[in-house]
């Protein structure tokens, strides 16, 4: 998906889904994201500016989600991102091939020597 | 349409992605401000937090846009923006680019359409040329195109042949046609049954020869080609089934060629059927040329073994008449090598093209390498930009990329102005190409040419933006900046590139040179040629035949063209005149005879073949011909039938060791025909062209007993050349002159290949003069380009080494010793370029061999002359730039920054 890997915080394709997962809950604005994801992670997970913005217009331009004018916490015009259907089912995709993944993360962790 | 609305709903999308990332900012700061913070502070500490905005919004939007195509527009606009600011570099750069291509371009066209293209007749890959090699007969005649066929040869191989589909002969000769308006001498094709049928060209109105007509006993038919139809029967199709006077005989319109339609390399006026008569063939003569269609899946070499195979058979089925040997031609060792037909209508000039092409190609290479070099200045003048852009972040291949499209642009550029230059180049090259030159009238600038054109222009773009890529794209930021500018002089390594261009230019140079020098003498070579006759542009030459129809007795034939010559002698301003069977180098011999010397015995029993040739006395005066010993025929000599011949000067010295030693002796065809006596002896003449050896020739009167027959047979040659010795000769009023004394011996006469013998001359050394003009131009546009190259070096070098003359001279250097430095740095340049070219064109010309004529392709004097040339040039665009070095004040020098 992240043609290039331009995080350095998540691996291609993990902001993406912390990105969904979070717009799933509601409707948020940009900062309102960043604010959201290191909240939840309990400050364990940092989300660059630098790669959210063209992360956003990478999934509006795929239909994973819309933009709308909103107005952002303070009451200033900004741009809500909602998820759309076709992101709700891409996300789902996504979580099944990522636990998948760590299943398989966990069992070859799990054969290390003692 | 989905690509569509993207693009227009980008505004949009730009805008939110400004709000939010605005919002982002905002929202973050005065978050920090609840925490405390002044809004200045927080403002800067939620900025420094976020990042570079402009970037951060830039790759966002990038997410919506062909991102490499539209910087690739970007890139145009500032190369274009670029271009207008520098009108001069843009102006000679699009002119050379546009020469170069163009000339290319006008080349290649004519490469394509005449080496390239198929023969305009359908599956022409079937069809084969069917020459044959007699080693055996060498020396007969101009050879080059081998031995033809004849009748005989014709009918034993189409009715035997296992490899043909179909197979003919044909000979292209001129008829009389009357009747129509004033007697008109018009190009005839004729043709043996099968030729049609080979070439598979249907014709537009009526239809082929049929069997029936090639019968000798038959109806006689004539078909016509197109612009004869257009031109005398306004192309009405109820010309079909009219008759026409052709030499007197009248013949039924049966069909008309489509548009374009050639016999093989000939335009005609009209076909008309050969009709052999099979019941008198005999083996010879050897006269017409074969055309055949290969069956599917057969080639040329199976071709060849099955017709080898019919040569005996050939042999055992006809002669040369009672008493004759019919394998007297296993002396000549016939075999059959048959070759495309393509090749045998391309002919030879195929090498003289592709020098042209490289010629012209080489030229190119020398323009690119300029264009390289004014490059790399302008990439130089702009290293810091570069080197500034690179420490931002461009990558190697973005700069690359700016710099490819700035040279691509500039190739393009020129390449459509080059379109227009290689327009008018293959008029020119039309006009002055020479007429052997096959299928000319097929040369267009058509799509393979302008395609051509096109890909010369990209691939020259990017060869010669190459240079400066390869140099710049991946100078080191930090070394660029810091280096740049506080340096005395230009680091040994920048210079480095242009120099191997400066040598690569002047190597290239030298061979162009080299090869424009050799064709230079070349011709000088063969103007200094004796040709065997003398001021050529005063003699005028005119063909007129006399067909056996319009009047049958030869000694008439004889009695009207004396009449001929004498009326023509009596035109005013005519000093002589008089006629011979053919002239020099107009490639229309008579024949070849076997002539036998007497007291003279031959190995094998069989004298050799020689040339032979009808005059009319007078003839050898008129055309400057001299007289080496005895005398000139008479009237009185050709009336009388006496038994007398003229001889070339080599003929009396390989039969008698000398000319005067030849008069008085006899000679003979046919060891039971009489004796004849040589009466004088001629300079040699130059028969095929002064690059052939001249033939040794016999010379017949103009009326003679045919050897040939049982009886005393009186013959006279009815297709023959007139040559008139004038100042007049070639002017309009003199030709209509011409025509009213033809007219008034006989009005039935047309005149045909009205010709100064100056137009033939110059016809015969057309291939040497239009290579010598082509490789002329090449080779000094070779030099002026490598003379401003090495000038604009030099002036470069001089310009980035202005605080180092200065400091020299401050040091108290000589200017004479500057000025040396200078010149002495582009002799070094132009020194291991001479030795570098030397050694290409001392390989290359052995390519160019054939082309050459007396002197050698590795022939001293020129080179020896070529390098000299090239170091006086070199020394000459040096010394100017070097003496504004040494002009150079020492002090304006160290203080100019």
């Amino acid at each position: 998906m992240a043609k290039n890997p331009e995080h350095r915080d998540l691996f291609p394709g993990a902001l993406e889904i912390m990105i969904l997962q979070s717009l799933r809950l509601r409707p948020m604005h940009g900062y309102a994201l960043v604010k959201h994801i290191k909240q939840v992670s309990d400050n364990l997970l940092q989300v660059e500016e630098g790669s959210l913005y063209p992360a956003l217009q990478r999934m509006l331009r795929e239909g994973l989600l819309e933009a709308e004018t909103g107005l952002s916490a303070k009451g200033r015009p900004t741009r809500i991102y909602r998820l759309t259907d076709a992101g709700v089912r891409h996300l789902e995709q996504e979580v099944v091939s990522l636990e998948k993944m760590f299943a398989g993360i966990t069992r070859v962790l799990a054969v290390a020597p003692a | 349409m989905q690509g569509l609305s993207k693009l227009f709903n980008r505004g949009r999308r730009y805008n939110d992605i400004s709000v939010s990332i605005q919002e982002h900012i905002e929202e973050r700061t005065e978050e920090l401000m609840e925490e405390g913070r002044s809004r200045e502070q927080a403002a800067q500490a939620a900025r420094r937090e976020f990042g570079n905005v402009t970037l951060i919004e830039e790759r966002s939007r990038e997410v919506w846009q062909w991102s490499v195509l539209e910087s690739i527009v970007a890139d145009l606009k500032l190369t274009l923006r670029r271009l207008r600011k520098s009108p001069g570099f843009a102006a000679i750069v699009l002119l050379t680019m546009a020469l170069g291509i163009g000339a290319n371009t006008t080349v290649f066209s004519v490469i394509n359409s005449v080496l390239l293209k198929p023969l305009p007749y359908p599956n022409q890959g079937q069809l084969a040329a069917l020459t044959l090699r007699a080693p055996g007969a060498e020396g007969l005649a101009d050879f080059s195109s081998g031995l033809q066929l004849s009748p005989s040869m014709y009918l034993t191989f189409s009715e035997r042949n296992r490899t043909f589909q179909s197979l003919g002969v044909w000979t292209p000769g001129t008829a009389s046609v009357t009747g129509l308006a004033q007697p008109e001498e018009v190009q005839t094709a004729l043709i043996s049954d099968g030729v049609l049928e080979t070439l598979g060209v249907l014709p537009v109105a009526g239809r082929w020869f049929s069997p029936g007509d090639q019968d000798p006993r038959g109806a006689k038919t004539v078909m016509l080609s197109y612009g004869y139809w257009q031109r005398r029967f306004g192309g009405d199709p109820s010309a079909i089934g009219r008759s026409i006077q052709i030499d007197a005989q009248t013949r039924e319109i049966v069909g008309v060629m489509p548009r374009g339609f050639k016999m093989v390399d000939k335009e005609f006026d009209l076909l008309a059927p050969l009709a052999f008569d099979r019941t008198n063939q005999k083996l010879a003569p050897f006269g017409y040329e074969g055309i055949g269609r290969l069956k599917p899946g057969v080639n040329l070499a199976q071709a060849d073994a099955d017709v080898a195979r019919l040569i005996p058979v050939w042999m055992d089925s006809w002669s040369n008449g009672p008493g004759t040997n019919p394998h007297f031609y296993e002396r000549w060792r016939i075999t059959p090598s048959f070759r495309s037909l393509k090749q045998r209508v391309v002919g030879n000039v195929g090498g003289v093209l592709w020098v042209v092409m490289a010629t012209v190609g080489l030229v190119m290479l020398i323009a690119c390498t300029n264009v390289a070099n004014l490059l790399l200045v302008r990439a130089e003048s702009r290293q810091q930009e570069l080197a500034i852009r690179a420490a931002l972040g461009a990558g190697r291949g973005r700069i690359a990329r700016e710099l490819l499209t700035e040279s691509v642009t500039l190739g393009l550029m020129g390449g459509v102005i080059a379109a227009g230059v290689a327009y008018a180049g293959l008029r020119l090259l039309t006009a002055i190409g020479p007429a052997e030159l096959p299928r000319l009238n097929e040369v267009s600038l058509d799509l393979p040419a302008l395609g051509f054109a096109l890909l010369l222009s990209v691939l020259s773009g990017l060869l010669f933006g190459s240079i400066p890529v390869l140099r710049y794209a991946r100078a080191a930021a930090a070394t660029a900046i810091g280096n740049a500018n506080r340096t005395a002089s230009t680091g040994r390594q920048r210079q480095r590139s242009r120099n191997v261009l400066v040598v690569a230019q002047v190597a290239m140079a030298l061979v162009l040179l080299v090869s424009a020098l050799l064709m230079i003498r070349t011709f000088a070579a063969l103007r200094n040629v004796e040709p065997g006759f003398s001021d050529a542009v005063h003699l005028q030459t005119m063909h007129i035949w006399i067909p056996d129809l319009l009047i049958a007795d030869p000694q008439t034939v004889t009695r009207v063209q004396n009449s001929i010559v004498d009326k023509l002698a009596a035109i005013p301003g005519v000093s002589s005149a008089g006629f011979a069977g053919a002239v020099p180098m107009e490639n229309n011999d008579p024949n070849w005879d076997q002539i036998g010397v007497e007291g003279k015995n031959y190995e094998g029993g069989d004298p050799p073949l020689r040339l032979y040739n009808y005059v009319s006395p007078g003839y050898f005066k008129t055309a400057g011909t001299k007289l080496i010993a005895g005398r000139d025929f008479t009237w009185a000599d050709i009336y009388g039938l006496r038994p007398m011949v003229m001889v070339s000067e080599n003929f009396a010295r390989e039969s008698w060791g000398s000319s005067p030693a030849a008069v008085g002796k006899r000679v003979r065809q046919f060891t039971n025909s009489p004796w004849q006596e040589v009466i004088g002896v001629v300079q040699d003449v130059r028969q095929h062209g002064v690059d052939q050896d001249a033939p040794p020739t016999i010379y017949w009167p103009a009326m003679l007993n045919d050897p040939y027959t049982r009886q005393p047979t009186i013959d006279a040659p009815r297709a023959v050349t007139y040559v008139i010795r004038s100042s007049r000769a070639g002017n309009e009023g003199f030709l209509s002159e011409m025509q009213q004394a033809v007219w008034s011996v006989n009005s039935n006469l047309p005149l045909a290949s009205v010709e100064t013998m100056q137009d033939i001359y110059g016809q015969s050394l057309a291939r040497t003069s239009f290579t010598l003009v082509m490789l002329a131009i090449a080779g000094s546009m070779a030099l002026a380009l490598g003379i401003i190259g090495i000038y604009g070096v030099i002036s470069y070098a001089v310009s980035q080494r202005t605080r180092e003359i200065g400091i020299r001279l401050a040091l108290g250097a000589q200017k004479r010793g500057l000025k040396w430095m200078f010149v002495r740095s582009a002799l070094l340049l132009t020194g291991a370029g001479v030795a570098i070219g030397l050694g290409a064109a001392a390989a290359l010309m052995q390519l160019m061999k054939s082309l050459l004529f007396g002197i050698s392709p590795l022939d001293p004097l020129t080179y020896i002359a070529v390098p000299l040339i090239l170091a006086i040039s070199a020394a000459l665009a040096s010394y100017l730039p070097a003496r504004r070095a040494a002009a150079v004040d020492p002090v304006e020098a160290l203080r100019a920054e």
